[in-house]
């Protein structure tokens, strides 16, 4: 078997309409085996195409290359279907039937798989397993997306946002069922808009926007590419003539600056030797701080330098 | 590891069964519904083999003579006051207007309207109980009636309603649950798995024939407990006619689901298709009474076919050869539906 879950090449979606829309515009991606990997960007990027693609579930408009598991849709779908685990964005599971009924259900449709108790303990619904699907809550009822999704004892799992709407505690507990599949050597390719799930889930990421793949590898590198691990945000008081970006450029340590609104954000390789030069520069200058924060960088930083805009519109970055 | 323990069919009807018994409001218009539709039509054309009679009694006797005409319980005994029952007469209020003599034995006055066949014959009838005080001894005479289970306007609705009810089980039990589930992107969900989609075709069509058996036991059970509506045919075409009724209206059902994407796209369709078969198809009258022009097109219609199957089975008895002519219709027409409908069926 090949060491990549899933390669594809130019792959191109148009959904025909008035007008057209290009959701997907030539994105390649390699999966590897044992790796949990993100597509990260915000809404509209063409996340959910790409999956839904990849999943069987629509056809590209064109691709140069596509395979999963190293096979093919066409040619092997019902191998492929019996060997991937999926969730869809949103799927809204028969109320009236409970947890346990439910996830029975999705066991008789493959060939071998967990015991659908095995699948509702991993994640954590076994005091639900009678309840109704109208009675759970949104974490609940994700988990239970999950459980179908794994129940075929998949080598490869599709999530396609599986923590948007979730509250924080019930994001964290379906990371940690995520972790679990992954450590048991499965791959994982999952969507997210959240910054933070991206950098402590994925192995891997690529960040998408506006259907193309616009930077990609581990976050630890794709931070490290804005060449700078640590930010620097500050605005100045009223008083004072204006300070432009080129000026804060050419302190010591600064990489990049961006000025939005009033607003400065830097990055900066040596926190220790920038913050000081800043200081000694506005002083000089007559000018002064009116907030100043330092941070580490984020993925939504590497977002914003690429694009100007943040992951989640009318949401700064944190 | 495991193994499955039930085939996915199994599991998808058994899905399908527990999704719809486990919901009141479609267990209430699959069989309250009809119930209620039933009884209330029932009672309301409900034929009276009993005659009132409508008498009026005036005069100084007017108590006792009451008393006298009490033996014959179709009598309705009206005392009006004295300046009054000429007009009751005219107005056909009353049939018929004794007037009573000042002591017991005075023979009464008897007013009628003789143009009018009632007034004659509640003459007649409050003459009888005179002679028979008369002649008390009266010749035992043995009465025997036509039977008239079988002729009664309910007798002539209960198929009907049945047909109604397949057509309505068909549409909404099928066209509504697959809709339900393409909204829901739940078949999108199933078709990520490698569940056959044949599979689900038919367990969703298996699932209705189960629901089908049960409406059949429950409407003609109602029938005979409450109206003493009995099949004049065998029961076991009865039970086929409905089945290939049931299956039909699943296969037409399933043909408008195919497409639709919102609920309220095939609640629209649903009713665009059925509203003219509840009239034209003879559920509530003969379908016959439309003008000859039509007929072609209101006896070619599924419905009409299925409630002239029923009809033929419950009130002739017919036996299904008879009625080949409806009987093929409706699985042309359910064949088509199906065919097409596998064809153009939206998973996605
Ligand atoms: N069925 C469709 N028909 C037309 N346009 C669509 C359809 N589905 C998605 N789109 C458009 O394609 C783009 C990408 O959508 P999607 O893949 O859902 O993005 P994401 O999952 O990243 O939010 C969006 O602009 C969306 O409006
Ligand atoms: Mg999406």
């Amino acid at each position: 078997m090949s060491s990549l879950a899933i390669s594809c090449r130019q792959l191109v979606k148009r959904y025909d309409g008035k007008p057209p829309v290009e959701a997907v515009r030539g994105v390649d991606l390699e999966v590897r085996t044992g790796e949990c990997f993100g597509l990260l960007g915000p809404n509209g990027a063409g996340k959910t195409t790409t999956m839904e693609i990849l999943e069987g579930l629509l056809d590209a408009t064109a691709s140069e290359k596509m395979e999963v598991l190293g096979l093919e849709w066409g040619r092997d779908d019902e191998t492929i279907r019996n060997r991937i685990g999926i969730s869809l964005q949103e799927t809204r599971l028969s109320d009236k039937l409970t947890v346990l009924e439910t996830v029975n259900l999705f066991r008789s449709f493959y060939r071998s798989g967990l015991e659908p108790i095995e699948a509702i303990r991993r994640v954590s619904l076994e005091d639900k397993c009678g309840a109704h699907v109208e009675k759970l809550s949104g974490g609940q009822r994700q988990r239970l997306a999950v459980a179908c999704a794994i129940i075929g004892d998949p080598e490869l799992l599709f999530l396609d946002e599986p923590t948007t709407g979730l509250d924080p505690h019930s994001r964290r507990e379906l990371w940690e069922i995520i972790r679990g599949f992954k450590s048991a050597g499965r791959t994982v390719l999952l969507t997210t808009h959240y910054m933070d799930e991206a950098e402590r889930l994925c192995d891997r990421v690529a960040v998408v926007d506006q259907g193309q793949v616009i930077a990609l590898g581990t976050p630890v590198e794709l931070i490290a590419r804005l060449g700078g691990q640590h930010i620097v945000d500050f605005s100045l008081s009223g008083a004072g003539n204006p300070l432009t970006a080129d000026e804060v450029q050419a302190l010591p340590s600064v990489q990049s600056v961006r000025l939005d609104g009033g607003n400065f954000t830097l990055s900066v390789t040596e926190p220790h030797v920038a913050l000081p030069g800043l200081m000694n520069y506005l002083q000089q200058t007559g000018r002064e701080f009116a907030t100043l924060t330092t941070r580490h960088a984020t993925l939504e930083d590497v977002f914003v330098t690429l694009t100007g805009r943040h992951l989640q519109e009318g949401e700064e970055a944190a | 590891m495991s193994r499955r323990a039930l085939h996915p069919l199994g599991h998808l009807v058994l899905a399908r069964i527990r999704m719809f018994y486990r919901q009141p409001e479609a267990v209430f218009w699959t069989y309250g519904f009809p119930l209620v539709m039933i009884t209330a039509l029932g009672l309301a054309f409900r034929e009276e083999p009993k005659t009132t009679i409508l008498v009026d009694v005036v005069g100084p006797q007017a108590e006792a003579f009451q008393t006298r005409l009490a033996k014959d319980s179709r009598f309705k005994v009206v005392r009006p006051a004295e300046s009054d029952w000429k007009k009751r007469l005219q107005s056909g209020k009353t049939n018929l207007v004794v007037e009573t003599g000042a002591s017991p034995t005075e023979p009464p006055q008897f007013w009628d309207e003789p143009r009018r066949a009632d007034s004659l014959f509640a003459r007649e009838a409050v003459e009888n109980v005179l002679l028979h005080e008369l002649v008390p001894e009266r010749p035992a005479i043995a009465e025997k009636h036509l039977d008239e289970v079988g002729s009664r306007y309910i007798d002539f609705l209960l198929p009907g309603m049945i047909g109604m009810n397949l057509m309505g089980g068909g549409m909404w039990g099928i066209g509504f649950v697959v809709v339900d589930m393409r909204v829901r992107k739940l078949l999108k969900r199933l078709l990520a798995t490698p569940m056959r989609r044949s599979d689900f075709l038919l367990s969703v069509m298996l699932a209705r024939l189960i629901f089908t058996l049960f409406d059949m036991i429950f409407l003609i059970t109602f029938g005979y407990l409450a109206f003493g509506v009995r099949c004049s045919g065998s029961l076991l075409e009865l039970s086929l006619v409905m089945a290939i009724g049931g299956t039909s209206f699943a296969g037409i059902g399933l043909l408008v689901a195919s497409r639709a994407q919102t609920i309220d796209a095939i609640s629209g369709l649903m009713n665009l298709i059925m509203l003219p078969m509840w009239i034209a198809s003879g559920v509530f009258f003969s379908a016959e009474r439309f003008p000859e022009v039509f007929q072609p097109i209101v006896q070619a219609l599924p419905l009409t076919c299925l409630n002239n199957a029923l009809r033929g089975v419950m009130l002739d008895g017919d036996s299904i050869v008879t009625q080949w002519r409806p009987l093929l219709a409706l699985v042309a027409w359910g064949v088509v539906s199906f065919t097409v409908s596998l064809r153009i069926f939206r998973w996605k």
